[in-house]
């Protein structure tokens, strides 16, 4: 029994990389021939970065079983470590690389650190009030970084939260985090290739998280809380542990973000409460705790706008009601019910004349 | 279940090879040259493509992103509406060189990335030229994008200075910030408008802390005093009652508005409220307030703003304009509408001047009119006589207007 | 002098938080789902108006009536056809997703159909304001309705929970809709009655947020929607008098707060209340205690 079980765990954790890579080669394949739009190239990082931001998100919705409503937040601490490190260090290290290396690790800890600081008065919070809670350190991370202005020169950083002027930078000084207007210039350094290999990595943490011991002690977490902690499980380790994770791998994302554009800039759109919920939409739309379903309702639902563009001024509307619809379809008892019980049927008789 | 996640993998997979295929239509996948008739075109892109239309090779193809959706909404509509007017009057008029335009709009939602998004699009549908993007901080990353391909970008309104750094290619109808925040600052100081002075910005917009800041330096040269600035921040723009309360503590007799008018409508109604009232001095983004539908314009009384544009001017273009504008889409232009219509008259003019053929490649057209823009000059709708540095930045000259009887008027 | 005008206008930011609030309490207590749609409901409430009043001349009696009932009837639809199919569904969170997808659709119908400009709202109140102090100190027209209406709607909403079946029957579909429906009572009919409740005071909120500040867009509904919400959290979510009470401290401290601390920061000097209340009480300020057991 045992050992099936673990080679059926195998076998999907199997699917899932495999998708990945068939994804990539397939994508490679096809960019090296020229047959993909400047669109899709233009969004194979996008997509990368939602994925990963979905998988790390499932991870503290799913697999630990709370609501987070300010992973946008996460996103945004690793997005402005990493393109602050890559803008300090432009001239320094001249190799694009290792210096991307370095500003996702940054990012990664960054974001990772702030998730351990916040998680650990937030976590003993439950359901929605946590849920309020993370949206509300989302828009204060915003806010923060909104009012934040940092300049170089060469007597070294200064910091300030009121404007530009008011850093007494030297007339060749460089303002490198400018408030509101954020962050010119950051190396776009961001690749497919790298995406890629970031969604692996974070896959290989979470799924080797979700099967290990640590995992299931989470996960106990998640289906009784009381029963858990009555076993002798730290609840509040375990929690913390799960947390940090997912906020370090939403900072990688946002490096990821970061380094694929040329302007950072902390908006509502992109690092508030609407990107957090638009996040947390993956996740439900491709079930909660099923890893590979985020990862594809990610692609599916950034791609959808973008597939949208012929409809013009409709292309928001039909996309709200494509996702009601789906969402719908997708968790309404009586469609799964219907579901069971035709098409499913017709499924598995296709499939046994195929056999 | 499982089969289900299955069948949802296989659609995924199919929705992207369909955008693959599409894409094998390259460049000449026929979009609908006007977005406003584009709603069925989605059908021709997820048929895979297969339906190329005659590349003709015989029109001009300019594209223009904004946000059509969103908090913003009301500017890229302007945007897609003035340029979108300008093409129709140009290919009525016999086109460029002879040549007809055809032009898509993309809605990038006032979003960095889904910017650089419609960008691809448009180049997937064979942009030459690039009116945009609206805002500035969307534009500050597609100018980067552009910057790369050496596609020529004249954007209508994107006004921060980064758009310009490093990118010879990109080239503004708008003024820059600082060149807004300083001939304020000169403008009030060399007129002896007031001597205490408040300012009420959003902190989190590009346009509106990148003239305050400007703003703020100079006025340090100036004969008056900041006596109190303010701050709101996109999340928190309904209640004014805080930063007015302060300006009138302080004894301003003017206060300084570089925000757009949607907020300084409520300002000028809070204040009122408040029984406050101090003189309101705004920028570019002040005008369209007298549209606001519904506006008691009463209250913008005595309002004076350094825009180029104003709805309601005297002269022959600007209410042809207008009057064909309000015709076809319904609403009064505002100064975006008018920049991005201006936008299009420009490229025609660096066009016509440079010779540039629709067949050439998207860098030798660029080329062409970097060089051109440097030599033209033009009469449009928000400046006569504008003229460009090799850098991108217009020259022209401010106007400074007030608004007495619930009309503009200028300032002589 | 200015403290106490600062608290004056803490005091009406505060109570258009609160009637917003209320709506929000009343569904989540019974129906025990966040609906984000709402502060899109208080949008449509206010272009109605804004259509009736405005564009077509009516009388503003009319309008706000014509406002409730589309409302109304708004609510009991997307309750029907977007939420309703998911009450069972295996998580919680399915139906949250679909608010936000009704939220989307709400806004962009209104962008579609009223267009991104702006519109100046005209006040459809008529009191004047209260002036003290020599003129230094302003209570306006609008606060004063707000005010007032806050209370009303607080003590009519409790007097019908409290003391007519059809409210007797929401006490219990929201302790148990299980045991309730045995006990014979309609569930989806009191979910229903719930929505409709709560959208028709959605309207009344969407007239006084646009008489207290007139400008209307698609988008006017969102934020103060999150406000509210934040402000239901605040006073306990579920509880009537908390929402009051969370809406007007939030109105003050977000004022208070701007004018004292940073203008930019007024957000998340809100926001860092509501954690350390949150913190000190988890349930809010008149949350019940939630007893969890295995």
């Amino acid at each position: 029994m045992k050992n099936f079980k673990i080679s059926k765990n195998m076998k999907d954790n199997v699917i899932t990389y495999g998708i990945v890579i068939a994804a990539y080669v397939i994508m490679q394949i096809l960019v090296s021939t020229g047959h993909v739009s400047s669109l899709m190239q233009g969004l194979l990082v996008p997509l990368c970065v939602y994925v990963i931001l979905a998988v790390s998100l499932n991870l503290t919705v799913g697999i630990l079983g709370e609501l987070s409503l300010g992973h946008a937040g996460f996103m945004c601490v690793g997005a402005f470590a990493g393109a602050f490190f890559s803008k300090c260090m432009k001239n320094v290290i001249t190799f694009g690389l290792i210096r991307f290396v370095l500003a996702i690790l940054i990012g990664a800890v960054a974001a990772g650190i702030i998730g351990f600081l916040i998680g650990m008065p937030v976590l003993r919070l439950r359901g929605d009030y946590l849920a309020i809670v993370t949206l509300a350190f989302g828009e204060i991370i915003k806010s923060i970084i909104n009012v934040l202005y940092i300049g170089k020169d060469s007597r070294g950083l200064h910091f300030s939260t009121k404007d530009s002027l008011s850093l007494g930078l030297e007339p060749e000084g460089d303002v490198i985090i400018n408030g509101a207007q954020g962050i010119t210039g950051t190396p776009k350094d961001s690749t497919f290739t790298i995406g890629i290999i970031l969604i692996i990595l974070t896959l290989i943490i979470v799924l080797n998280l979700i099967h290990s011991r640590d995992g299931r002690a989470i996960m106990s977490i998640r289906d009784n809380l009381i029963a858990a902690e009555s076993i002798g499980i730290n609840i509040t380790k375990y929690k913390l542990m799960a947390f940090s994770i997912s906020a370090a791998l939403a900072g990688v994302a946002g490096v990821l973000y970061s380094h694929n554009l040329n302007s950072l800039m902390a908006t509502p759109k992109n690092f508030g409460y609407n990107m957090s919920i638009m996040i947390l939409v993956f996740v439900v739309l491709g079930g909660i705790g099923n890893i590979r379903g985020s990862i594809i309702s990610a692609v599916v639902l950034t791609l959808l706008p973008e597939l949208l563009r012929g409809l013009s001024n409709y292309r928001m509307l039909i996309y709200s009601v494509v996702l009601i619809v789906m969402m719908l379809f997708n968790w309404s008892p009586k469609l799964i019910d219907l579901r069971k019980r035709y098409s499913l049927k017709r499924l598995l008789k296709k499939n046994r004349e195929v056999q | 279940m499982k089969k289900f996640k299955k069948a949802v993998s296989l659609l995924a997979a199919a929705a992207m090879t369909a955008t693959m295929l599409s894409a094998c239509g390259g460049s000449d996948a026929n979009q609908g040259a006007d977005t406003q008739e584009a709603a069925g075109a989605e059908t021709t892109e997820s048929a895979g493509g297969t339906e190329t239309s005659e590349s003709t090779g015989a029109s001009f193809k300019i594209g223009a992103i904004g946000p059509s959706t969103g908090g913003a909404a009301v500017y890229g509509i302007a945007v897609q509406n003035g340029a979108d007017l300008a093409v129709k009057e140009i290919n009525a008029a016999g086109g460029i060189n002879g040549h007809q335009i055809e032009y898509n709009f993309q809605d990038d939602e006032c979003d960095n990335e889904k910017s650089v998004n419609a960008y691809n699009t448009l180049k997937d549908w064979g942009m030459q030229m690039l009116v945009g993007t609206t805002t500035s901080g969307c534009c500050i990353a597609v100018a980067a994008e552009s910057a790369n391909d050496n596609l020529f970008q004249l954007t209508p309104s994107g006004s921060s200075v980064d758009i310009l750094k490093d990118n010879d290619n990109v080239f503004q109808v708008c003024f820059t910030d600082p060149n807004q925040g300083v001939g304020a600052a000169q403008y009030i100081g060399t007129n002896a408008v007031a001597e205490k002075v408040a300012v009420i910005y959003d902190s989190s917009d590009v346009y509106s802390s990148g003239i305050y800041e400007k703003f703020a330096q100079e006025a340090a040269n100036q004969p008056f005093e900041i006596v109190s600035a303010e701050a709101f921040t996109a999340d928190n723009k309904t209640d004014f009652s805080v930063q007015l309360q302060k300006a009138k503590d302080a004894g301003a007799e003017l206060i300084f508005l570089p925000i757009y008018y949607t907020e300084a409508s409520l300002i000028l109604t809070q204040a009122n409220g408040m029984g406050y009232a101090p003189k309101f001095f705004g920028c570019d983004g002040l005008d369209g307030i007298l549209n606001v539908k519904n506006f008691d314009t009463a209250l913008a009384e005595g309002v004076m703003l350094l825009t180029p544009f104003a709805a309601d001017a005297e002269d022959e273009a600007t209410k042809s304009f207008v009057s064909a504008y309000q015709e076809a889409y319904g609403d009064t232009p505002n100064q975006f509408a008018a920049d991005a219509y201006d936008a299009v008259y420009i490229l025609k003019a660096a066009l016509e001047k440079s010779g540039a053929a629709p067949d050439e490649s998207v860098s030798d057209i660029c080329e062409k009119l970097k060089g051109a823009m440097v030599e033209i000059t033009v009469d449009g709708l928000t400046g006569e006589a504008m003229s460009w540095d090799s850098d991108g930045a217009v020259n022209k000259a401010p106007k400074a207007m007030e608004i007495v009887n619930g009309n503009y008027s200028l300032i002589q | 002098m200015s403290f106490i005008s600062y608290l004056i206008n803490g005091i009406s930011l505060g109570s258009v938080y609160a009637i917003i609030a209320l709506g929000y309490t009343m569904v989540y207590g019974i129906a025990k789902m966040l609906n984000f749609a709402h502060g899109d409901v208080i949008m449509v409430g206010g272009f109605t108006i804004f259509f009736a009043v405005s564009m077509q001349g009516l009388p503003a009696f009319v309008g706000v009536l014509l406002a409730v009932i589309l409302c109304t009837l708004l609510g009991i639809t997307i309750e029907y056809i977007a939420y309703r199919p998911l009450r069972q569904a295996a998580s919680s969170l399915a139906v949250l997703i679909t608010a936000i997808g009704v939220s989307y659709f709400l806004q962009n119908i209104a962008l579609l159909i009223f267009g991104a400009n702006t519109k100046a709202f005209t006040s459809v109140v008529t009191i004047p304001a209260v002036k003290l102090a020599n003129d230094q100190i302003i209570i306006s027209g609008e606060t004063i309705v707000t005010i007032i209406s806050c209370i009303v709607i607080m003590i009519g909403l409790s007097l019908f929970i409290n003391k007519t079946k059809a409210g007797q029957a929401m006490l219990a579909v929201s302790e148990d809709k299980g045991a309730a429906q045995l006990m014979g009572i309609n569930v989806n009919g009191t979910i229903s009655l719930t929505f409709a409740i709560g959208s028709a005071l959605a309207a009344i909120a969407g007239m006084l947020l646009c008489s207290a500040y007139p400008s209307l867009t698609p988008y006017t509904g969102s934020m103060p929607g999150i406000k509210a919400f934040v402000a239901a959290v605040f006073g306990g979510i579920g509880s009537i008098p908390g929402a009051l009470i969370g809406g007007i401290v939030l109105g003050i401290i977000e004022i208070l707060g701007k004018a004292y601390i940073s203008s930019q920061m007024a957000d998340a000097i809100v926001f860092m209340v509501l954690i350390v209340v949150l913190l000190v009480k988890p349930t809010g300020i008149l949350g019940r205690k939630i007893q969890e057991k295995v």
